[in-house]
């Protein structure tokens, strides 16, 4: 391999990793606050259907992104009202929002089938650009991959190092002795899950607005799933989220990198390659119980109900 | 003024009347839906849900859809009384069309009557192995069983799609991703003329009492009862949290792969990319909707089926999108959960709170 095909491959994982780097922020944020929302894939969908609509119809793909993103809080929301108020199981109604999502995309999207749009274009950065072999894996790329390593540092900074972090992390930890200290529950985990419907239908716009760029039933191909391994692999960390998406991302264009070395293995079999490392990575993170009981959420997945408490 | 109060025993009568109170809710939804779409709203719901049940012959069609959705949701029953989020029946039945078709082809030429059978038994089994794997990692691994059975079915798709392009694709097929048609020996026998019932709806039906019988008249069946319901009192009580995790996976493993091998040697008549429209995932809603209950299971089922009818018919007849059937089950399931809220809650319409 030469060093031409190695800055493409990493330029390529880097691409390929930024919406589910994009996702596993938000949902970290989420679990964080002791919630799992397994909707991701739903609401990427929806994300991806209403950013290309939007983009489509108003010429602006800014607005694509900020109507995606609108369309993945507003598809959080309803998640948040059912667990959070009506006390329905997460897993269940997580399941119910990726049904939705995948059907109401599929159903709103089919008029937008077959078309493009003219989505961002890659802005190489004045002279960070120039550096050799580096410039051209980090620094050439498109607007949205920038945004998400600037919301990588912030959420990472805003999780670790301030109060709203702490806030987060004691209502994921213990909501009971949270609530006894004034912290309003319920209110912390509508944010947390908003902002993650938020990100990921950011990530949605991303694949329909940059990476495609166009709207396809179903495009996300369990992306919304595999950011979700993701969170897991990184142990609830912001700063190895960043890593994962990226190691995702690589084993996600493994396939066309050994095309492209002349291996001569059915693209339908290198196909299931993202889908087999997400499980190899699962059976190695998870084979250590007592680490993973450690560092996740504690209160990760139980209801709360701030009327009777424990 | 209304309050909403804690029930102190949950409401056996609500847990019947919710999923009611869902569909008719989801049925309110789809005709604002329709009216915004300038669609006639009770033209598009009698197509979705009279129109499948009008005649004999879409009788037949509903039934065949019927199948795999009671076969995976009896299965996914069990699993989620046993707290086991498997939610790879989707996977499992396409490795159990896989796995039956890899045998009904080496059968092709064959006349022999234990054709039939052991296509049947090897998509059983494929059905099987493909829950095996997620389980094992689970119990040996602890890694988390609704992902890795969401990624078993994205690498059960792949491995399909690449067997009908490969090594069970028809030699004699002009180069489609198709296998050649399964002889009459490996394929399921009708069992009312004219129509395409075959004999895959009546073993869906059979595996339904079965496993309502596992359930309820077992002590196999009371264990994974008290499992769901308070896991520390199982396991106090002595039960083997292992031993249920795996009956209940290779149990629905074993459903979902026999419901992929019926498809396959009964409706298609042979292998295809598309065997399932979604009929593992839409089995979850079936086993929600059937209160996870295998009889339940049966009445859920014939209703998925109509609008899974009703979706295709509303197509050719008005132009609407087929993906709007996959909405409706999303919106089912929300209200379903929502109303399940009133399974533990009631409401009261006055001041005064009773105890």
């Amino acid at each position: 391999m030469d060093a031409d095909l190695i800055v493409l491959v990493l330029f390529a994982a880097i691409k390929t990793g930024t919406p589910l780097l994009l996702i596993a922020l938000g949902e970290v944020i989420c679990e964080k606050s002791g919630i799992l929302n397994l909707g991701q894939e739903g609401m990427m969908l929806m994300g991806a259907v209403v950013g290309f609509i939007a983009a489509y119809s108003t010429g602006n793909a800014g607005f694509g992104v900020l109507a995606a993103m609108l369309m993945g809080s507003f598809m959080s929301l309803i998640f948040g009202v059912l667990v959070l108020h009506l006390g329905a199981n997460q897993v269940a109604t997580g399941l119910a929002l990726t049904i939705f999502g995948t059907g109401l995309s599929a159903f709103i999207g089919s008029d937008f089938v077959g078309h493009t749009v003219q989505g961002f274009q890659p802005i190489a950065i004045p002279l960070l650009s120039k550096i050799p072999y580096l410039g051209e894996i980090l620094f050439n790329h498109d607007i949205l991959v920038y945004l998400s390593f600037v919301l990588a540092v912030i959420i990472a900074y805003v999780a670790n190092k301030t109060r709203i972090g702490l806030v987060l992390k004691a209502v994921g930890e213990n909501p009971h002795a949270a609530n006894a200290i004034g912290i309003k529950v319920l209110r912390v985990r509508y944010l947390a899950i908003m902002f993650g419907g938020a990100m990921t239908g950011l990530a949605g716009s991303y694949m329909s607005l940059v990476y495609t760029p166009m709207w396809a039933e179903n495009m996300t191909a369990g992306r919304g799933w595999i950011a979700l391994a993701l969170v897991v692999f990184a142990s609830w960390r912001v700063g190895r989220i960043m890593l994962g998406a990226y190691l995702f991302g690589f084993a996600s264009i493994m396939h066309l990198v050994l095309q492209g070395l002349g291996v001569d293995i059915s693209s339908n079999l290198l196909a299931m390659m993202p889908y087999v490392a997400t499980v190899i990575v699962m059976v190695i993170i998870s084979a250590d119980q007592f680490k993973e009981k450690l560092l996740a959420p504690r209160s990760l997945g139980k209801p709360f109900d701030p009327r009777h408490m424990a | 003024m209304i309050r909403i109060q804690a029930r102190t025993e949950p409401s056996s009568i609500m847990k019947v009347a919710s999923p009611l109170i869902a569909i008719v809710l989801t049925l309110i939804f789809g005709c604002i839906l329709f009216s915004a779409l300038n669609k006639n709203p009770f033209e598009a719901l009698h197509v979705l849900l009279i129109a499948p049940l009008s005649d004999m012959y879409n009788i037949g069609e509903m039934l065949v859809k019927m199948s795999p959705l009671l076969f995976c949701a009896v299965g996914l029953s069990l699993c989620y009384r046993a707290n086991m989020w498997n939610i790879g029946a989707e996977g499992q039945l396409l490795a159990g069309a896989l796995g039956g078709s890899a045998v009904a082809l080496l059968f092709i030429d064959s006349t022999s009557v234990f054709a039939l059978p052991l296509t049947l038994i090897a998509g059983i089994i494929s059905g099987m192995l493909w829950s095996a794997v997620p389980t094992y990692l689970k119990l040996r691994f602890n890694s988390n069983l609704i992902l890795t059975t969401i990624m078993f079915n994205y690498i059960a798709l792949y491995l399909l799609i690449w067997a009908v392009n490969g090594p069970l694709r028809d030699p004699d097929g002009y180069g489609f991703p198709e296998s050649a048609m399964f002889s009459d020996s490996t394929t399921l026998p009708i069992l009312l003329e004219g129509s395409r019932i075959h004999l895959g709806i009546l073993f869906a039906v059979i595996s339904a009492f079965v496993g309502w019988f596992i359930l309820s008249k077992t002590h196999l069946g009371f264990q994974i009862r008290v499992f769901g319901a308070d896991e520390p009192a199982a396991k106090y009580a002595g039960f083997s949290g292992k031993k249920l995790s795996w009956f209940v996976m290779l149990f629905s493993g074993a459903l979902a792969g026999f419901a992929g091998v019926c498809e396959v040697t009964g409706p298609i008549g042979q292998l295809v990319p598309n065997v399932s429209p979604g009929y593992g995932y839409s089995a979850i809603i079936v086993a929600y909707l059937g209160r996870l209950h295998p009889l339940g299971a049966i009445v859920a089922a014939i209703f998925l089926a109509v609008l899974y009818m009703g979706g295709d018919l509303a197509q050719i007849q008005m132009g609407i999108p087929v993906a709007v059937v996959g909405m409706f089950q999303g919106v089912l399931l929300f209200f379903l959960l929502a109303c399940d809220f009133f399974i533990r809650n009631r409401l009261t319409f006055n001041n005064q709170v009773t105890n």
